[in-house]
């Protein structure tokens, strides 16, 4: 206990030091860390962000930051979507022997029974493109052009009624989609529940 | 076989292991071999002189007489044939159409100890399991960092690693289970569960020697499958106690656990320890991708969704007895798991009356933090109806809701993820148990 004390005196020592130390870097420092550093263990070869072009699809949705280049219309996108996609997803993406509707639902989650689908649970049109890029057709991820993307993407946000048929979709308008559940999500606020241990006569 | 055929098989051969009474390490199984022992005996004793009615004259069995398997040059040691049966298995209850997004659960009414066997160890894949070879598998950390970084797998074993005990669990853990009985079993209910020595690398070494920016805030990371499954998570979880892990229970990763490297995030919802793992990049916010809008988000009242829910909060649930098992009267041991992503556990309350009463019950060591922690209770059962539950509190001094009090805040509503909720079996007059959620 004494000890316990003494490392309380040290860190109120300390404090007015770790203060200074919180100013110059809002990183997390070394003292709110589980492992200490190995010294002279530094084994990762440098890499270029041309080297990882390849392997960098990711998009930051809410803005649209990470689309390529490339644009497709809804029009397009129904070509795409009857040659990869319907096999799984049916017929006007209304659900298919795989995968459920991805039409319809806006206005749901207020209801008893809420029904996910991009046009209404996505925040942000972007997740399309990041999605359908990285991980479909299931069979075939990564296989379509960045134009077939695009013109899918399109398409399905075409048939939940968010863009025109033929509107243009690219790196610029995409972001710019208003999407119905945009300010639909809260940030983690838990524990929001306060159970109490009773031990007898409970019920 | 027809995508239903294969469907029907899980489900039947996940019924008639719950049906077996051959099983040896089942309880109702143990009883019918004695009987059948007693029966047989019986026969035999008659015949002996001054043997009592309930004597039993051993055999010598066959194998004691013989030479036994001889060792092989080399082999992968695999479970008694007797123990077959203990298979991880899918859904029965929420059944996908296809077995490629899919997952399997952990028979943890099987598990004997904390840790989950390899083989064991619950899955949940996005596109299937790859098959990738380490020696052509790297990692990058890239994008708000002051030095780029390729990691080759020889290169991360290179680093000193850590070796850590700790629960995985997936945030769908129980969705089938808020308000009614769906599931049979506590592989069904609670399966999306397992506990393992992971071994690795702390993340914040490598992040260290790529060199943060200091406004980076948030890093996403995705998996080299055909899913590409990516998840954004906050600098200071990264830097804290998240591991590059490319071993589990002593031996390289299995490859439906990531082989040959993953990324682990300690008392977090599963899917954030990202498999295959083979890009980290840093930036300054959440990249709000499907997996964290559209997935993995919780119902909430007035049609919101709460995002970044990434905590598991302490739950706990008893195994034995549990849902299709049989109980006998007299002496029982009720045995479960505790465990919470906040720390460790400090107690463990058991209800064998529907909650009007609770006592403690005894935690086997080792309690560790963010851990498996398994408990266990004597019971001596009369023979009456009874329900049977179990009531986590960790050193957080936070205590497992039951349903009733989780649906005060939050929208119980299709498909609903963080269920921690108390769980109880219902045992019948003869000795049948049931799950006796809602």
């Amino acid at each position: 206990m004494a000890s316990a004390k003494k490392i309380m005196q040290v860190l109120l020592l300390l404090a007015p030091l770790v203060g200074v130390a919180a100013c110059m870097s809002t990183l997390p420092m070394q003292a709110d860390r589980a492992h200490a550093a190995p010294p002279g263990a530094a084994f990762g070869k440098p890499v270029s962000e041309q080297d990882v072009a390849s392997w960098n699809i990711d998009i930051m949705t809410k803005d649209g930051t990470g689309l390529p280049p490339g644009k497709g219309d809804a029009v397009v996108g129904r070509t795409v979507y009857e040659q990869y996609c319907i096999a799984c997803h049916g017929e006007q993406a209304k659900g298919g022997p795989v995968f459920g509707s991805m039409v319809g639902g806006i206005g749901s989650f207020k209801t008893n029974t809420r029904v996910l689908t991009p046009g209404s649970m996505y925040p942000y049109a972007p997740i399309l493109f990041d999605y359908i890029r990285r991980a479909m057709p299931m069979n075939a991820p990564q296989s379509l052009s960045n134009d077939q993307v695009y013109a899918v993407s399109a398409y399905i946000l075409h048939l939940n009624g968010l863009v025109g048929e033929t509107d243009q979709i690219n790196a610029r308008t995409m972001p710019a989609v208003m999407m119905p559940n945009r300010n639909g999500f809260i940030v983690d606020d838990r524990p929001d529940t306060s159970a109490v241990r009773c031990m007898s006569n409970c019920k | 076989m027809g995508q239903q055929d294969k469907i029907e098989k899980v489900i039947e051969a996940s019924k008639s292991e719950l049906q077996a009474r051959s099983s040896m390490t089942h309880d109702s199984g143990r009883r019918s071999f004695l009987r059948n022992s007693l029966a047989v005996a019986g026969g035999v004793g008659a015949a002996g002189a001054g043997a009592t009615a309930a004597a039993e004259a051993l055999q010598v069995a066959d194998y004691s007489k013989q030479m036994g398997r001889p060792i092989p040059a080399d082999e992968y040691g695999m479970p008694s044939k007797y123990e077959a049966r203990v298979k991880r298995r899918r859904s029965d209850v929420l059944v996908n159409k296809q077995n490629f997004s899919d997952w399997s659960m952990t028979p943890l009414h099987q598990q004997h100890g904390i840790t989950t066997p390899n083989g064991l160890i619950y899955e949940r894949h996005h596109n299937g399991v790859p098959d990738i070879d380490p020696d052509k598998h790297f990692l990058v950390i890239h994008g708000m960092v002051r030095k780029p970084l390729k990691l080759s797998m020889s290169d991360l074993m290179r680093y000193p690693s850590v070796s850590k005990f700790y629960f995985m669990e997936c945030s769908g853990n129980g969705l089938t289970d808020w308000l009614k009985p769906a599931s049979k079993t506590v592989q069904q209910s609670h399966g999306l569960l397992c506990c393992a020595q992971w071994t690795g690398v702390p993340l914040s070494w490598l992040l260290d020697e790529a060199g943060l920016l200091p406004e980076v805030k948030w890093l996403v990371a995705e998996g080299a499958d055909g899913s590409g499954h990516l998840r954004s998570i906050p600098v200071e979880k990264m830097l804290d106690d998240a591991l590059l892990v490319y071993a589990s229970n002593g031996e390289m990763l299995r490859a439906e656990n990531g082989y040959p490297l993953r990324l682990f995030i300690p008392g977090w919802e599963g899917n954030v320890s990202i498999k295959w793992l083979r890009r980290i990049k840093a930036g300054t916010e959440p990249w709000h991708v499907r997996g964290e809008t559209a997935r993995y988000t919780d119902p909430m009242p007035n049609g919101m969704w709460r995002q970044f829910s990434f905590v598991m909060e302490a739950k706990s649930v008893v195994t034995k007895p549990s849902g299709g098992m049989n109980l006998q009267r007299g002496f029982n041991e009720i045995e479960g798991f505790a465990w919470s992503g906040n720390g460790r556990i400090k107690a463990v309350d058991v209800t064998v009356d529907g909650g009007k009463t609770w006592q403690e019950a005894r935690l086997e060591e080792p309690v560790l933090d963010k851990c498996l922690t398994r408990f266990r209770m004597h019971w001596n059962w009369q023979g009456g109806p009874a329900e049977i539950a179990s009531r986590a509190v960790d050193s957080t001094g936070y205590v497992q809701p039951t349903v009733e009090d989780i649906k005060k805040s939050r929208a119980i509503s299709g498909f609903v993820q963080h269920h921690n909720g108390v769980f109880p079996w219902k045992v019948a007059a003869n000795g049948e148990v049931t799950n006796g959620i809602g």
